[in-house]
C-alpha cells in the first residue's frame, strides 16, 4: 500500500488547494497517468501517478483548500510492496532526485528541506548550473523564482551570487499574508467598516485571486504611472482585415482586430525601442524583442499570456498562437513560461463597448495599452463633417522608464501603423 | 547600402565572425590584406603544429630503444619538414577560401581604412587588383590582428637573416646550429622546443623571473625542468640590453642581477611579445580609442564610434585565436540582436611544446591575489597508467577549487597532449561545474584524462591512487 502525498510546488509552499480528482476509488492507474489537479496562483499543475495500482481510498476531497504538504491525499494498492525507496537526495550530485515527486512510501522519511529543486511547481525542470545551485543552497534562495540569464534562460552563478533571500518577484509562490512585500495598512474587517457578517456570501481568495490582488496592489502603488490617450480612425484597418481574412479562409484561421493591434504594438515598439523597457535597480533593461502580454478573462480573474518576439511574427501566426494561448488560459493549461515576462502588455474592452479606460501596470513592464471600442463618429475632415470607425486607446507608462514624450512618440507611431496597416510591413 | 556587415581582417577572428555573420541572414563582406586564415593559420598556430610534429617524431626516433625498437642513423631533410608546413597552411588557407564562398562572403583582397560615415564608418578598400572601392556598411568589424613586437633600438628588429621574428622563424633556408630565443612565451618556447629538437643549441633568454609567466608557477617550473632535461639552456631575469651582428651570427648583451654576459649564436628569434595592427586605418579621425597599440571596446567589441567594432588581437590580450574567433561570434550575434549568453566563458591557453602546456582560469597565485580561498589537488602522470604504458610521464594536473561554493577556479596541465585534455575543463568552467561533478564523471581507463579526474579528488583528500 502507498500513500499519495500532496507535492510541494514551491519549496516555500507548505500548504495548498488540491482542485481536482481526475480519478475515483477503484480506479486502477498506471505510472505516468494524471490522478488529480492541484492549484497555485495561476495555473493547474497536474499530479502525475508514480507507480501503478488501484485507488484504495481517496483522502482528501476535491476543492480542499490548505491541504498541508506531505499530508496524504489517497491511498493505492496493489504491486508496490516491492518498490524500492525512493531514492534520498544525494548530498552532491544528481540534481534530478531533489524532491519534487508528488507521491512516496507512507514510510519515506521527510525529505531533507532543500532551498533548490531541480523542478518546479509544475515538474517543469529548472535549468540551474552545479555552481547555481550551490550557491542557491547556501544562501537558501529560491531558483524556482530566479530569472536566468544563461543560454536558454538557464540560471548561471551571476544569477544568483548578488541575489538575496526573499529579494525575488514572487510570481509563482502562493503567498500567506506574512509573506507579502509592502502590507503597509492593517486590513480592517468587514464588520469594522460597518457591513454586518450574514449580509454577504464570502468567496475564498484562490491562489489567482491572491496574486491579482498583490500584483496590482504593487504596481499602482509602487510603480508611478500616469495615462496618455489618443484616438484612433480604424476603417483601413477594419477594411484590410476583411481582405486578410478572405486570403486565410481557406487555411481557417481567423485575424482579430485584437491581433493586428498586437502586431501593431510589437512593430511599433521596434520603432520606438526606449518604450519596450523595463526598470530595474541596475538600470534601465531595453528589450530586444516584442513579448506582448495579452490580458484574457478568465473564471475567478484574468491571466495574461504571451506572445513571444511578435515582431517577427505573420498575422496568421499570432492570430494562431492568440488563439491557442485563449483557449488554453480559460482552462488554466498554460506553463508558468507562457504567462510570465513579457515586456508590453495589451488589455482590450472594446467588445464590451468600453470607450476608454486606463489599465495597471503588470511589472516589470514598462507600459500596457488599453484599447477602447471601436465606434462610428463624426470627424471633422479640413472644415467638413465626415463619418469615421475610431478607437480611443490609453497607454499607461512607468515614469522610471518611459517619459511623457516617449509615450507619445511611441503612440505616434502605432497610430501611424493602426490607420495604414500596410506600414507594417514596410 | 553596399552590405550590413564588412570585416576588415580574415584570421581566425574575422573568417569566423564572417560566417556567423552570414548564417544570421547579414550580407556580409571581407577585406583582407594578405592571405585569408590571417597569421594563425598561415604564419603562426597551424604551420608551428606542423614543424613541432616534425622535432616531436624526429626526437622520439633516439628513444627507439625504450620502446623495443630500433632504426638506423635517424636524420631529418630540413626543406621537407619547412615544404610539409607550408603545404599545411596551404590546405587550409584554401579552406577559409571555400568557407567564404560557400556562405556567399564577398572577398575583397586590398588593404581598407576607415573614414566617416553614417551608420557606420566607409570603408575605402585599396585593392590589390588595383583602383580604389568604398563601400558602406550597417556595420564595420576591425579584426586586423597583430604582429611581432619589435625593439629596434636595442636590435631586437628581424632582419630576414640572423634575427628572426615567427615568420622568419617558420621558413629559414637551413636549421641553425645554435639559437638565442628572447622571450619564453608560447611563440618562444614552441620555437626553442622545435629547434631543440631538431638538435640545436638553444638559448632562451627570459626577462621575468620564470619561463611561461603567463602559466601557474609550478607548471613554469616543471617546464623548465622538463626543457633542461632536453637541454635546452635559460636566462631567467634577465634583461637584453643589445644585439649585435656579427660575421658567424649574433651577440646578444644580457644582465642577470647585475651581471653582465654576452651570449653568442649563429641565429636569435626576437618573440617579445606582440603590438595591434592599428595603423594607417584612419582610427584617429574617427576619435577611435586606441591605448598601446589595442583598440578599446566594451564587453561587445563596440569601439564607442557608431556601427564600428574591434574583436581579437587587434582589441587586445589574451592574443589567441580562438578568443578571436568567440570574440567574433559573440560581437555578431550581438548586431543581430541574439541574446548575449557567451559572455565571460573562460579562455584555455596551450603550448604546444615537448611536454605541452594548457592551463583554463586563475594560477593559485592569482586566485589568491583575488582574495579567493582555494583547495588545490594534484596529480602527477608518473602513476598514471596510459602515461606509463606511453613511456611518457612527465607532468601532472593542478586544479583549484573555490573553498566555499567548490567552483572549479582554475585548472593547469603539463604533459603529453594536455592540449587536448583542457577542454574537459574548459567545458566543466563553462557549465559551471563543482568538484562534485567532476568527482562523480566517470573517466575511461586508461587514459591520461584519469589524471584530471584524480586531481579533483586529490583536492578534497579522496584521491585513489596515490
Amino acid at each position: 500500500m502507498t500513500d499519495i502525498l500532496m507535492p510541494a510546488l514551491s519549496p516555500t509552499m507548505e500548504e495548498g488547494t488540491l482542485a481536482k480528482w481526475l480519478v475515483k476509488k477503484g480506479d486502477t492507474v498506471s505510472a505516468g497517468d494524471v490522478i488529480a489537479e492541484i492549484e497555485t496562483d495561476k495555473a493547474t499543475m497536474e499530479v502525475e501517478a508514480v507507480d501503478e495500482g488501484v485507488v484504495e481510498e481517496i483522502l482528501v476531497e476535491a476543492g480542499t483548500e490548505g491541504v498541508k504538504v506531505n499530508a496524504p491525499i489517497a491511498r493505492l494498492s496493489g504491486g508496490v510492496e516491492a518498490k524500492a525507496p525512493e531514492p534520498k537526495p544525494a548530498k552532491e550530485a544528481a540534481p534530478e532526485a531533489a524532491p519534487a515527486k508528488a507521491e512516496r512510501p507512507a514510510k519515506a522519511e521527510p525529505a531533507p528541506a532543500k532551498a533548490s529543486p531541480a523542478k518546479t511547481p509544475g515538474g517543469e525542470r529548472i535549468f540551474a548550473s552545479p555552481l547555481a545551485r550551490r550557491i542557491a543552497e547556501q544562501k537558501g534562495l529560491d531558483l524556482a523564482a530566479i530569472e536566468g540569464s544563461g543560454p536558454h534562460g538557464r540560471i548561471i552563478e551571476r544569477d544568483v551570487k548578488d541575489a538575496k533571500p526573499g529579494a525575488k518577484p514572487a510570481t509563482t509562490t502562493a503567498t500567506t499574508p506574512s509573506e507579502r512585500r509592502g502590507e503597509t495598512r492593517p486590513v480592517q474587517s468587514l464588520q469594522q467598516m460597518g457591513i454586518p457578517e450574514g449580509s454577504y456570501e464570502l468567496i475564498p481568495l484562490d491562489g489567482m485571486r491572491k496574486t491579482v490582488a498583490r500584483r496590482m496592489t504593487d504596481s499602482f502603488r509602487d510603480v508611478p504611472h500616469f495615462p496618455l490617450t489618443i484616438d484612433l480612425e480604424i476603417d483601413r484597418l477594419l477594411e484590410s482585415r476583411g481582405r486578410i481574412n478572405k486570403m486565410l479562409e481557406k487555411d481557417g484561421v481567423k485575424v482579430s482586430v485584437n491581433d493586428i493591434i498586437l502586431k501593431a504594438c510589437a512593430v511599433a515598439l521596434m520603432r520606438v525601442p526606449e518604450a519596450n523597457a523595463s526598470y530595474s535597480p541596475e538600470g534601465i533593461a531595453l528589450h530586444h524583442h516584442a513579448d506582448i502580454a495579452m490580458a484574457v478573462a478568465v473564471e475567478g480573474g484574468l491571466i495574461t499570456p504571451i506572445v513571444r518576439k511578435c515582431e517577427t511574427k505573420g498575422l496568421a501566426q499570432i492570430a494562431q498562437e492568440t488563439k491557442d494561448l485563449a483557449e488554453r488560459a480559460r482552462t488554466r493549461k498554460l506553463k508558468p513560461e507562457e504567462f510570465q515576462g513579457g515586456t508590453f502588455s495589451v488589455s482590450n474592452l472594446g467588445m464590451f463597448g468600453i470607450k476608454s479606460f486606463g489599465s495597471i501596470i503588470n511589472e516589470p513592464q514598462g507600459a500596457i495599452l488599453s484599447v477602447g471600442a471601436g465606434t462610428k463618429q463624426p470627424v471633422v475632415r479640413g472644415d467638413q463633417l465626415a463619418i469615421a470607425t475610431v478607437m480611443s486607446v490609453t497607454m499607461t507608462c512607468d515614469h522610471r522608464v518611459v517619459d511623457g514624450a516617449t509615450g507619445a512618440r511611441w503612440l505616434e507611431a502605432f497610430k501611424a501603423l493602426i490607420e495604414e496597416p500596410l506600414a507594417m510591413i514596410v | 547600402m553596399d552590405f550590413d556587415l564588412i570585416i576588415i581582417g580574415a584570421g581566425p577572428g574575422g573568417y569566423v565572425a564572417a560566417i556567423r555573420a552570414s548564417q544570421l541572414g547579414l550580407k556580409t563582406a571581407i577585406v583582407e590584406r594578405e592571405a585569408l586564415g590571417g597569421v594563425c593559420l598561415n604564419w603562426g598556430c597551424i604551420p608551428t603544429k606542423a614543424l613541432l610534429k616534425s622535432g616531436e617524431v624526429y626526437e622520439q626516433l633516439h628513444h627507439l630503444a625504450d620502446y623495443g625498437l630500433a632504426a638506423d642513423k635517424p636524420r631529418f631533410d630540413f626543406a621537407k619538414v619547412i615544404e610539409r608546413s607550408r603545404k599545411v597552411a596551404g590546405q587550409l588557407n584554401s579552406g577559409v577560401g571555400f568557407l567564404m564562398r560557400k556562405h556567399k562572403i564577398e572577398v575583397i583582397e586590398g588593404t581598407a581604412r576607415l573614414e566617416k560615415g553614417s551608420p557606420a564608418p566607409k570603408v575605402i578598400i585599396a585593392q590589390k587588383k588595383g583602383g580604389n572601392r568604398t563601400l558602406q556598411a550597417k556595420h564595420v568589424i576591425l579584426a586586423t590582428g597583430a604582429r611581432a613586437r619589435t625593439l629596434p633600438q636595442i636590435g631586437l628588429e628581424p632582419d630576414g637573416d640572423r634575427v628572426w621574428s615567427y615568420r622568419e622563424a617558420m621558413v629559414p633556408k637551413a636549421a641553425p646550429k645554435s639559437l638565442i630565443v628572447i622571450g619564453s612565451g608560447a611563440i618562444g618556447i614552441e620555437f626553442a622546443s622545435f629547434y631543440r629538437a631538431l638538435g640545436a643549441e638553444v638559448m632562451v633568454v627570459e626577462a621575468l623571473p620564470r619561463i611561461l609567466p603567463v602559466e601557474d608557477e609550478e607548471v613554469s617550473t616543471a617546464a623548465r625542468k622538463a626543457f633542461e632535461r632536453r637541454g635546452l639552456k635559460f636566462r631567467i631575469g634577465a634583461t637584453v640590453k643589445r644585439l649585435s651582428k656579427s660575421k658567424t651570427g649574433v651577440a646578444v648583451d644580457i644582465e642577470t642581477g647585475g651581471k653582465a654576459e654576452t651570449l653568442e649564436a649563429e641565429r636569435a628569434i626576437v618573440a617579445v611579445g606582440i603590438v595591434g595592427n592599428v595603423e594607417d586605418l584612419g582610427l584617429e579621425a574617427l576619435g577611435v580609442k586606441v591605448e598601446k597599440t589595442h583598440i578599446v571596446t566594451d564587453k561587445h567589441g563596440a569601439t564607442g564610434v557608431p556601427g564600428l567594432y574591434a574583436i581579437g588581437d587587434v582589441a587586445g590580450p589574451p592574443w589567441l585565436a580562438h578568443k578571436a574567433s568567440h570574440e567574433g561570434v559573440h560581437c555578431v550575434e550581438h548586431i543581430a540582436g541574439e541574446p548575449a549568453n557567451n559572455l565571460n566563458a573562460p579562455i584555455p591557453g596551450c603550448t604546444y611544446s615537448n611536454p605541452q602546456i594548457a592551463s583554463i582560469g586563475l594560477t593559485e597565485a592569482a586566485a589568491k591575489a583575488a582574495g579567493r580561498k582555494v583547495k588545490v589537488g594534484r596529480f602527477p602522470f608518473k602513476v598514471n597508467g596510459k602515461a606509463i604504458a606511453a613511456g611518457e610521464t612527465e607532468g601532472f594536473v593542478k586544479t583549484l577549487f573555490d573553498d566555499q561554493t567548490g567552483a572549479l577556479v582554475g585548472a593547469h596541465m603539463i604533459g603529453s597532449e594536455v592540449t587536448e585534455m583542457i577542454q574537459g575543463f574548459a567545458l566543466a568552467m563553462t557549465l559551471e561545474a563543482t568538484e562534485a561533478e567532476l568527482q562523480a564523471t566517470v573517466f575511461a581507463h586508461p587514459t591520461l584524462s584519469e589524471a584530471m579526474h584524480e586531481s579533483a579528488l586529490d583536492a578534497y583528500g579522496k584521491v585513489l591512487h596515490l
